[in-house]
């Protein structure tokens, strides 16, 4: 295993602690439990948004803490749900009068250690579940889809509908349309090497992908030979449209995300598929997000995720937002 | 039941995590993301800190502050499920039982806890396949005195349960996002629950 590190069981600590001082100007770093919150709090009441999930998959969450995104992130150990204790705190410290929407994707150890911090805190509060992928089968009786790049666009969007005063009830129900109007799915050509591991987390060779992979290096929907951007392009943003059913001249938001050990000119290269793509099938890409911003460590791959647009998420997606990875019109 | 009998299982329990920590992390490889192993490790280790802090305090107690650490420290499915297990034994406590009708009742009622929280039950591929049977059997043996009998019974019980996994197309936790491709392996989590259950039923055996 090459990687940055001195302890492997110090990595987070260390880790979080750099990321405070990084960005000392926006955000605050606490330990033991761990919780990142925002430095200039709001002075008017507002819903605090609180997220977390495993770490790993930087800059979610930590990083879109800040105005216009969430109040409070709570990183767990390298893949694994934070614990019930770390929401609990960042919870008494962010809540503004106004209640608390947690924002979770939809994994079981998530879903879980967040309920049962629900259940310590005395503030009203609301979950969203996020479950964008549409590489795994939903059913009401399984856990259902995963929660992955979506997520930041939920984020961002009720974020900044928080940011108006919005009431909880509001902010939840804005937040679970803008998640049905999401889809997402990714293609991984490497593993990724959990630290506490030291090894990779699945074999791949050289001409192989994972098909619809998660952002955990965990199996996707099926292995085989790589494949042209344009040919996977089609496969990928096929099977997002089957699920979103876009109706002629919609307009779109389209995020694609690197999964950490791809360079940015492939991400580039993979939007330009993606957006010719959509514009041949009547599709409208009037926003547009190219970067790593739901990560699974050094994994290379990446992922397309659509949002369809009307004019809430779009005024919501376009708004002033300042955090330590996301920042526009401030 | 005392303080001494509890910290003695779990150290009995870390030490077989341990010896086939390679296999349950290759099996969490294949169908989930490898995360289980270092999780059960690190809470193991953190609850057995607490050995001389707790050991005289009552039973209901001890089990409660387990339960407590392991919220606090391990994280993920296996953290929330642990901990709900112990704190929900520590519920049912009751010191006017004998130790195996006592237990019974403890272990049934923190698996009872364990299924709401994950919104599981037998047959969807997780721990609950070896925890529910395991709990059942535990009532139904609770009057008997043999007890090297009644820990044979329960390790047959948790080995059938860990082995029905591998057929199992999981609906609930991270392998379900495989959907036909985690068939032909078994859950880990199932692994490590039998392989902390036939540490304790072993203490009993050949004694």
């Amino acid at each position: 295993m090459k990687k940055f590190v001195n302890e492997v069981e110090n990595i987070l600590t260390e880790s979080l602690t750099g990321f405070g001082k990084a960005h000392s100007d926006i955000i605050d770093v606490r330990l033991s439990p761990d919780f990142v919150f925002r430095k200039n709090k709001s002075q008017n009441d507002k819903v605090a948004l609180i997220s977390g999930g495993g770490s790993g998959h930087e800059p979610l969450h930590g990083g879109f803490v800040g105005y216009g995104m969430l109040d409070a992130a709570c990183p767990g150990q390298v893949f694994s749900a934070p614990t019930p204790d770390q929401m609990e705190a960042a919870a008494n410290e962010v809540h503004k009068n106004k209640g608390i929407l947690f924002i979770v994707k939809n994994y079981s150890g998530d879903i879980m250690n967040f309920e049962m911090g629900a259940d310590m805190i005395e503030h009203e509060n609301q979950t969203i579940i996020v479950n964008d992928d549409v590489a795994v089968e939903d059913s009401t009786f399984t856990t259902g889809r995963r929660g992955v790049a979506g997520t930041m666009i939920v984020e961002k969007t009720v974020g900044s509908l928080a940011e108006t005063g919005a009431s909880l009830e509001d902010c939840k129900i804005f937040g679970d349309h803008v998640n049905k109007m999401t889809a997402s799915m990714g293609v991984a050509f490497t593993s990724c090497t959990v630290p506490a591991a030291g090894k990779p987390t699945f074999e791949l060779s050289n001409d192989e992908m994972e098909f619809g992979v998660g952002i955990h290096g965990e199996p996707g929907r099926r292995r085989e030979k790589i494949k042209s951007a344009n040919q996977l392009t089609d496969e990928i943003l096929e099977t997002i449209l089957e699920d979103l059913k876009p109706d002629n001249n919609q307009e779109v938001l389209l995020h694609v995300n690197g999964f950490g050990g791809t360079p940015l000119m492939e991400l580039y290269l993979l939007f330009e598929c993606g957006q010719k793509l959509l514009e041949k099938k009547n599709i409208k890409v009037s926003r547009s997000l190219v970067g790593n911003y739901t990560t699974s460590l050094e994994m290379a791959g990446g992922s397309f995720t659509v949002t369809k647009l009307d004019a809430d998420i779009a005024k919501h997606w376009d708004s002033a937002v300042h955090t330590p990875a996301l920042r526009w019109k401030m | 039941m005392n303080g001494d009998q509890i910290f003695n299982s779990i150290n009995n329990i870390q030490i077989s995590i341990k010896n086939h920590k390679d296999e349950i992390e290759k099996l969490d490889q294949e169908i989930g993301d490898g995360d289980h192993i270092f999780n059960i490790l690190r809470g193991l280790d953190e609850i057995l800190n607490l050995k001389e802090e707790l050991m005289d305090k009552p039973i209901d107690h001890i089990f409660k502050q387990l339960g407590m650490k392991i919220m606090t420290t391990v994280g993920g499915s296996s953290g929330a499920l642990f901990a709900t297990l112990l704190m929900g034994m520590s519920k049912k406590y009751n010191s006017d039982l004998n130790a195996l009708h006592n237990l019974s009742e403890m272990f049934f009622e923190g698996v009872q806890s364990m299924k709401k929280r994950g919104k599981a039950d037998v047959g969807e591929k997780t721990m609950l396949d070896v925890l529910i049977p395991v709990s059942k059997s535990l009532i139904e043996l609770q009057n008997e005195t043999d007890f090297e009998k009644v820990a044979n019974n329960i390790n047959n019980v948790a080995k059938d349960g860990m082995l029905s996994t591998k057929d199992i197309i999981a609906t609930k936790g991270r392998a379900s996002f495989l959907g036909e491709r985690a068939k032909g392996h078994i859950d880990p989590g199932a692994r490590s629950s039998q392989l902390a259950i036939e540490a304790i039923c072993n203490q009993f055996i050949n004694k």
